[in-house]
């Protein structure tokens, strides 16, 4: 493993977004996760500030960062809304595939809109028969008359009912051993057929919006491929393997980090026995544990963010951040709120929600399980 | 018309560490080291107005400071804010410093980096709080000054501009090169954006030790400084308990004498013996 620190613009980055995200988010969150709003209005505030676009080039419009900043973006916004970071981590999922796979006229006809946040990007992967069994999807594409016809749903899409571009992987032929052969599509969203469906009401993650999309008789030109005929698996894959469970590593240190912050506050305010909680050992032990988690986390996730951004593979390195992280959240979210007693069940604390949106930090990009697949798989090959 | 303008901002310590800052007993200065600075608040507001002005009718925006080396960070934190240069004065010679020595070693400084059209400041600082530097430095560059600005207007090479009062404002017109010290509710701050954080690596930032300006020892530093502190001690926060026993009567009786031992006019209060009834 490289060493990995920051650098000084990374850490003035930190204190920009920090900044911002103390001013526009912290004092909203809790109001967007009752409500379950999608502060789609921040979006073009976030362009101006260069986050939706981190990772996009400047002659795109974009920042032209890397996946570095982009999880420094995503955990500084997930320490107070998890759920406003998933929204901007997919809006991200989708740029990605357009960014690396793209002809140069769909880069020169979606980047700058998105990267400026004046529209909203989605990945409709996951169908009803399951989001882990990928090569069994339903949804169909046929070129008839020189043109792709789409049909299908597709479901647990989250910025469903937000996205203005929707790219979508579906069927389009079968190879000579019989298997799916997938093709990814850009769809704009007034596109007549492209609808959405039932809208998810959600444990976790509120303020960020999940459903379905359809697809009905959608009729798009060779220029909406993606990639090329029989690349979608592939693109689907590495975006979600590299931006996908980036960003739910990311969005997991910045809920670990608000449990840290939470669990410091809480017990140095508290006076029990005419004293501050924080003297007492059992819960500087708990203090101690959310530390080494954060710790940890953020190193496996900014170490897989650094391989991303010098072209080194990541793929496996971003499993582990994932299923780490993820799975540290909840147990720090769990031990913050054991730490505040019956206050830590009283939703006027954030910890309850972090619980709520650890817990779904889960099935985003693969479960834990999926992920101790990938990681053993990966780890049995000398990978 | 494309205007040259200054924005004289200060590092003050940062208020999540003001539990740690100490005072010198001898010297009766501030502490600083260890403590992590932040940049004056309201000087921000300073910037945001200078950037203003020069969105609207262009120009270039350098900010100013008189620090010691680390201020560099705070510096390179306006500059990706949209300023387009800076200049840290910084030496051992300027350091103990008051308002008077302060204000003429950022006069010379200002002298050497301009000559500018407008000055802006922050009413005061996070700090000191004095609110004398504005003024003074305006009377070191020989130029007009206003303080306490809630709003202003340039046309042409004056300005309007609209000083908060106790009860109300004052309207003055001015003729530029101005000083003005503007207040907090002038503006909102632009937010930093990662664009922004990129080009400040990218701007020149200058530093000017004495060596490199036209000064006089005399006026520099703790030598510079007329102003005396008088006995500064840090007040003592312990608290101490006393449980008081006895009837309900009885132990109010023992509570009035108590406060009336630590120097409480409780006659003031209206806490007398008619009152008691």
């Amino acid at each position: 493993m490289e060493f990995f620190q920051f650098t000084e613009e990374q850490e003035m980055l930190r204190k920009a977004v920090r900044e911002f995200v103390e001013a526009e988010i912290a004092p909203h969150a809790a109001e967007w996760d009752e409500k379950d709003h999608c502060p789609v209005e921040l979006f073009p505030k976030m362009g101006e500030m260069g986050i939706t676009g981190i990772f996009v080039p400047e002659e795109y419009g974009g920042a032209g960062l890397g996946h570095v900043e982009r999880a420094i973006c995503l955990e500084e916004i997930s320490q107070y809304s998890a759920g406003l970071g998933i929204a901007l981590m997919t809006h991200h999922l989708g740029i990605a595939p357009i960014l690396y796979f793209g002809t140069e006229e769909q880069k020169q006809k979606y980047l700058p809109d998105l990267a400026a946040g004046k529209k909203i990007c989605g990945l409709s992967v996951t169908e009803p028969a399951g989001g882990s069994d990928f090569m069994g999807q339903k949804a169909s594409g046929e070129l008839k008359d020189g043109q792709w016809v789409i049909n299908g749903r597709k479901c647990f899409i989250t910025n469903a009912h937000v996205a203005d571009v929707d790219i979508w992987a579906v069927v389009t032929g079968q190879d000579e051993k019989g298997r799916a052969l997938m093709t990814a599509f850009i769809i704009d969203k007034d596109t007549p057929g492209h609808t959405t469906g039932r809208k998810e009401h959600k444990l976790g993650l509120r303020g960020s919006v999940t459903g379905d999309v359809n697809c009905v008789d959608v009729v798009l030109g060779e220029d909406a491929v993606l990639g090329g005929v029989g690349k979608g698996a592939k693109i689907a894959m590495s975006s979600i393997q590299e931006v996908g469970r980036a960003g739910m590593a990311a969005i997991a240190v910045g809920i670990l980090r608000g449990c840290v912050e939470e669990s410091v506050k809480f017990s140095s305010e508290r006076i029990l026995y005419g004293k501050p909680l924080n003297k007492l050992q059992a819960i500087q032990f708990i203090i101690a544990e959310n530390r080494v988690d954060y710790e940890a986390a953020q190193l496996l996730t900014y170490r897989a963010a650094s391989l991303k951004d010098v072209g080194k593979p990541c793929a496996t390195e971003f499993s582990v951040a994932k299923l780490f992280a993820t799975e540290a959240a909840i147990q720090a979210a769990k031990r913050t709120i054991d730490l505040m007693g019956g206050y830590g069940c009283i939703n006027e604390y954030p910890v309850g929600r972090f619980l709520r949106d650890a817990i779904a930090t889960i099935p985003a990009g693969g479960t834990s399980h999926v992920q101790k697949l990938i990681i053993a798989g990966s780890t049995i090959k000398g990978k | 018309m494309s205007l040259n303008i200054a924005v004289c901002i200060k590092p003050v310590p940062d208020p999540d560490y003001y539990d740690k800052i100490t005072i010198h007993p001898v010297k009766k200065t501030i502490t600083r080291e260890g403590i992590p600075t932040i940049i004056n608040p309201v000087d921000k507001n300073a910037l945001e107005a200078a950037l203003q002005v020069k969105e609207q009718f262009g120009g270039k925006v350098s900010v100013i400071t008189m620090a010691p080396p680390n201020a560099e960070e705070n510096l390179r934190e306006m500059l990706a804010m949209g300023a387009d240069e800076a200049y840290l004065l910084t030496d051992r010679a300027f350091a103990g410093a008051d308002t008077l020595a302060t204000s003429y070693t950022l006069a010379q400084g200002l002298k050497k980096a301009g000559p500018f059209d407008l000055i802006f400041t922050g009413t005061e600082s996070a700090d000191g709080a004095t609110s004398q530097v504005p003024a003074q430095l305006a009377e070191w560059l020989d130029v007009t000054h206003l303080w306490n600005v809630q709003e202003f207007m340039v046309e042409d090479r004056a300005l309007k501009a609209k000083m908060g009062m106790e009860n109300g404002y004052i309207n003055y017109f001015l003729q530029m090169p101005a000083l003005l010290a503007v207040k907090r509710s002038i503006n909102k701050p632009r937010y930093t954006s990662v664009m922004g954080v990129m080009k400040a690596k990218k701007k020149p930032l200058t530093l000017f030790t004495a060596a490199d300006l036209e000064l006089n020892p005399e006026l520099l530093g703790l030598q510079g400084s007329p102003t005396k502190a008088g006995a500064v001690f840090t007040p003592s926060m312990a608290r101490k308990g006393q449980e008081l026993t006895g009837e309900t009567e009885e132990i109010v009786e023992q509570l009035i004498q108590v406060l009336r031992g630590a120097g409480l006019n409780l006659e003031t209060l209206n806490v007398n013996e008619a009152g008691r009834e």
